[in-house]
């Protein structure tokens, strides 16, 4: 009997633990898509704070810090996109971006992926003020897709986001449209055999490299 | 241990979680400040997924299957975070939440009357930062140069120096984290003004305080200039730099692990091509050359330690010969030797509860090997008649010793207390050799010890107050004062304040008027002043009104041919009103300000007759400095045109019984237009490996006639104007830096 209660109790530990990770999937995958398809500031920050609010529950998983942190500077995009320029309205989003690629870095380092938030959050903060910030922020955008690429060379984002910068800078600052098609006809490839580890890692930016290509 | 007993035990749980499932709680409420709705707040019903975001008018809603006792949190920058209990028992929650603003960095006040803050922290209404001075025209990349277009300074050209608010240029002081700066300019030059030693670059941080500034500063009078250094670099470089005046070459070394960083630089400067082509008011015969060298370290003791290290080490010379004023056909020959090393240790660490220390050791040897004399046509010394005394030399030998301890404990939200001790210990030697070999040394050492203490108390996030006071004893003058200071400041608004400051300055008598035979004691300054400031989405507006009282100042007379100090009976005062405004935002690409100062001051002091307005103070000094960067050329394109009103010059001279005037009169309006490009072919190049900056610098680009004042000859009879070494001038540079890849190493340690 003894035996059995234990046993009993050892396979509802697992029951219970099977559950969660089962909730923590469903969850996320009810989310994940949205990082693709919204691109509003307001939405982003919602969207954001519902990963964070996994994230903090689960406490081990990098990928809802991840993806918190993801929403996150594309939510300060998205205020830029509105022509709302300037530090203090992009800064807040950068800040909390950081904060929280911080929290999911400690849980998975070396992570190509990470970095190209790191890259994505840099460039967000050196378009805030760009005349104080370049020295700084500029080396540290291309030293995060640098090391991207480093870390995973099949990874496709690596390659949206060179392309992205590409098209994004005027021609007198090294901007290039044909060269960043060119680039993102690359990420394209990428993705076609690009393999996410599960449903929920990784795996947006198609519809960027789309867009992108038919501009 | 059947399969039964475990299935039915599977279906109970089950059972169990589809129970849960299906009786969902709505949880409701409204986040908000004291008064206007929070938007974007993540409400969060704790250990749990479930929460929401706030909306436009502050309202959340959301629906949860958890059942019994949870926490609900709400946090949000700038406030106090937000926890309550609530029980999920079916019926819907509704939770009003008022969120408690958090006293910040970010949203309180900052005691600010009098300061000037330029540097990169947060908290400070940054002003200027490396890349201001560095660009604004009429600085020449000197920091002291950028400071003279904000409010308080004055546009004094003949000497080297901050002239604040009616002081002398010995009035300000400089500290370079935390401790005294001995020779922050290159040695004086008579008529012409010299630069700061140290690069711009080195420093995070700058604030110009004007007055009214904190207990952990004393023995100036007027102002103090404190400079914060860099912690470590973001990552190895090199660079080397070349313009008509110099070449320099240097390299900084971040370790893998990014806890610690060494590097090294020199550079040399020489004049020569630069004379070549500008025509100069004196006849050099040795241009100034000057070789410089610096090194550093810095190691991150801990995760909240640092030990940094500067050294500096420069030699420099210089000789040229004038037209003399005394004796037509003669020329005056002057030259000077300088060698000067600067040695800086700084720690500091959090020592936990709250506590934080910091400690500072420098030291200096500064070496001035001065010689003049009266030369004939063939460039031959000789000794005149009546005129003897313009042949001499002077060898001076300065050791700085210079130690801090500041000890600091943070309290309830912002307050803070700090106290500790600071040493100057200082021994200058000076030799003079007359014309006949006679030799006069002179050696005076003097110990300063100092205790001070201050406090932030922070009553609310929009009232705060620092009280402080400073404790020294001179064992030069063997004697002690106590200086209490007092500021006060008040959050009128979003970015807008009111401050107002009171503090009681001491300064012992500059070493150049002794040794002296009189008793002297502290010369004293009192500082009063109300500023109102206004920053707000890349615009600052400052408006200060300051009365400062000088009382003890230093009376010289003229014993055995030298001006030394006989007592303490000058006095005067100072009082203005100041105005600044910077603007980054209203015209595209275009950074610009406007400073004005007015000024009233008389003081009675070193050989005045009685009291006047000195001839370092003008009434009303303005400053325009506008900076526009063009995309499409990558360059920065900048112009800076400073004016003062016309200074009072004296001659005055001594009639057997007393100072009287010989002549007096008001010199000419001072205007500059300084004009400079900088070119940055790296801009927008993805991750650059190099970033060179072409710099084309003209000063004085329409040629104004500027006269700093007069000087005479001894008799009185013939005056001559003291103007800047030549009336334009250009410079033409570039600088390249090497950003060394360290993206492999980034990885490999990551890896490791």
């Amino acid at each position: 009997m003894k035996k059995f209660v234990s046993l009993s109790f050892f396979s509802l530990l697992m029951l219970v633990s099977f559950a969660q990770s089962e909730k923590y999937v469903k969850a996320m995958e009810k989310l994940v898509p949205s990082i693709d398809t919204l691109w509003n500031a307001d939405q982003l920050k919602d969207l954001s704070n519902s990963f964070e609010r996994i994230a903090d529950a689960e406490k081990t998983q990098w990928l809802p810090y991840y993806y918190a942190a993801l929403a996150r500077v594309n939510a300060g995009y998205a205020i830029m996109m509105t022509g709302a320029t300037g530090a203090d309205k992009t800064d807040p989003e950068g800040n909390k971006a950081q904060e929280l690629i911080t929290k999911a870095e400690a849980l998975s380092q070396n992570n190509s992926e990470i970095f190209i938030v790191k890259k994505l959050i840099a460039t967000l903060m050196m378009i805030g003020d760009p005349m104080n910030r370049y020295m700084t922020y500029g080396p540290a955008a291309g030293e995060a897709l640098e090391t991207a690429k480093k870390l995973n060379p099949e990874n496709p984002r690596v390659y949206l986001q060179e392309g992205a910068d590409k098209i994004n800078t005027p021609e007198q600052y090294g901007g290039n449209k044909e060269e960043g098609k060119k680039l993102i006809e690359e990420a394209m490839k990428k993705f076609e055999s690009f393999k996410p580890e599960s449903a929920i890692h990784p795996n947006w930016g198609r519809g960027q490299a789309q867009y992108y290509l038919s501009k | 241990m059947s399969a039964f007993k475990i299935n039915l035990l599977l279906f109970f749980f089950l059972a169990v979680l589809v129970i849960q499932v299906n009786a969902q709680v709505i949880v409701s409420g409204r986040v908000m400040d004291k008064k206007k709705p929070l938007a974007g707040v993540n409400v969060v019903l704790k250990d749990t997924y479930d929460g929401a975001t706030t909306d436009s008018s502050g309202r959340f809603s959301f629906k949860t299957s958890e059942k019994g006792e949870f926490v609900l949190a709400v946090s949000s920058v700038g406030y106090k975070p937000f926890e309550q209990k609530i029980k999920l028992e079916g019926s819907p929650v509704t939770v009003d939440i008022t969120l408690k603003e958090e006293i910040t960095e970010l949203s309180a006040v900052i005691v600010s009357a009098g300061t000037f803050e330029a540097s990169d922290r947060k908290k400070a209404v940054a002003v200027l930062d490396p890349i201001d001075i560095v660009t604004t025209a009429s600085a020449n990349g000197d920091i002291t140069g950028a400071l003279k277009t904000l409010p308080g300074a004055q546009q004094v050209g003949e000497s080297e120096g901050l002239f604040v608010r009616g002081g002398t240029a010995g009035e300000t002081k400089t500290f370079i984290d935390g401790t005294l700066v001995n020779n922050f300019f290159y040695s004086s030059v008579p008529n012409i003004a010299q630069f700061g030693r140290f690069s711009p670059f080195i420093f995070k941080g700058t604030v110009f305080s004007t007055g009214g500034y904190s207990a952990l500063y004393g023995q100036a009078l007027s102002s103090a200039l404190i400079l914060e250094s860099i912690d470590l670099p973001d990552r190895t470089t090199a660079n080397v730099g070349i313009s008509v005046l110099s070449g320099s070459a240097g390299y900084q070394h971040l370790a893998k692990n990014k806890k610690s960083s060494w590097g090294a630089s020199y550079s040399y400067t020489d004049l020569w091509l630069a004379f070549k082509v500008i025509k100069q008011r004196q006849d050099y015969s040795k241009v100034p050359a000057y070789h410089n060298a610096d090194a550093n370290f810095r190691i991150k003791t801990s995760n909240t330690g640092m030990l940094k290290y500067y050294g500096y080490f420069s030699s420099n010379k210089l000789a040229f010969t004038t037209n003399s004023i005394d004796s037509l056909g003669y020329k005056d020959r002057f030259s000077i030797g300088n060698t000067n090393h600067y040695h800086n240790l700084h720690w500091r660490e959090s020592l936990g509860k709250k506590w934080k220390v910091s400690a500072g050791i420098s030291y200096t040897n500064n070496k001035d090997d001065i010689s003049a004399s009266m030369q004939d046509n063939s460039k031959t010394d000789v000794v005149l008649g009546g005129l003897e005394f313009k042949n001499f030399d002077v060898d001076t030998r300065g050791n700085y010793f210079n130690t801090k301890l500041v000890f600091e404990k943070r309290l309830k939200g912002l307050s803070a207390i700090r106290f500790g001790h600071e040493l100057n210990h200082t021994h200058d030697k000076l030799l003079y050799t007359a014309y006949d070999d006679q030799q006069y040394p002179s050696s005076i050492k003097e110990s300063i010890h100092a205790a001070f203490a201050e406090s932030d108390i922070y009553i609310t996030n929009g009232l705060a107050a620092k009280l402080g006071a400073r404790f020294e004893h001179s064992s030069l003058l063997d004697k002690t004062n106590f200086a209490p200071r007092a500021s006060l400041a008040y959050k009128l608004g979003k970015g807008e304040q009111a401050s107002v400051a009171y503090g009681v300055f001491y300064q012992n008598p500059e070493r150049r008027y002794l040794p002296s035979s009189s008793e002297l004691t502290f010369m004293k300054a009192t500082h009063y002043i109300v500023q109102y400031q206004k920053v707000v989405n890349q615009q600052s507006f400052r408006a200060e009104i300051f009365y400062k009282k000088y009382d003890n100042l230093v009376k010289t007379g003229a014993g055995n041919g030298q001006e030394t100090a006989i007592n303490n009976n000058g006095y005067g005062d100072a009082k203005g009103i100041e105005f600044f405004w910077r603007d980054k935002k209203n015209i595209k690409g275009v950074d610009y300000w406007i400073s004005y100062s007015y000024l009233d001051t008389k003081r009675d002091f070193l050989n005045f007759p009685y009291a006047i307005a000195p001839n370092f103070a003008a009434k009303h000094t303005s400053s325009l400095v506008i900076k526009k960067f063009v995309q499409k050329w990558k360059m920065n394109l900048n112009t800076a045109y400073n004016y003062a009103s016309g200074r009072p010059y004296y001659n005055i001279g001594f009639d057997g019984t007393g100072y009287k005037f010989n002549d007096r009169g008001t010199i000419p309006d001072y205007h500059n237009v300084s004009f400079a490009i900088n070119y940055l072919p790296f801009i927008g190049k993805q991750n650059p490996k190099s970033y060179a900056v072409w710099v084309f610098q003209v000063s004085n680009i329409f040629n104004f006639k500027q006269t700093y004042g007069y000087q005479y000859s001894y008799n009185g009879y013939r005056k001559e104007a003291i103007m800047p070494t030549s009336r334009m001038f250009v410079f033409i540079g570039c600088f390249i830096s090497f950003g060394v890849d360290r993206s492999d190493e980034v990885i490999n340690n990551s890896l490791n």
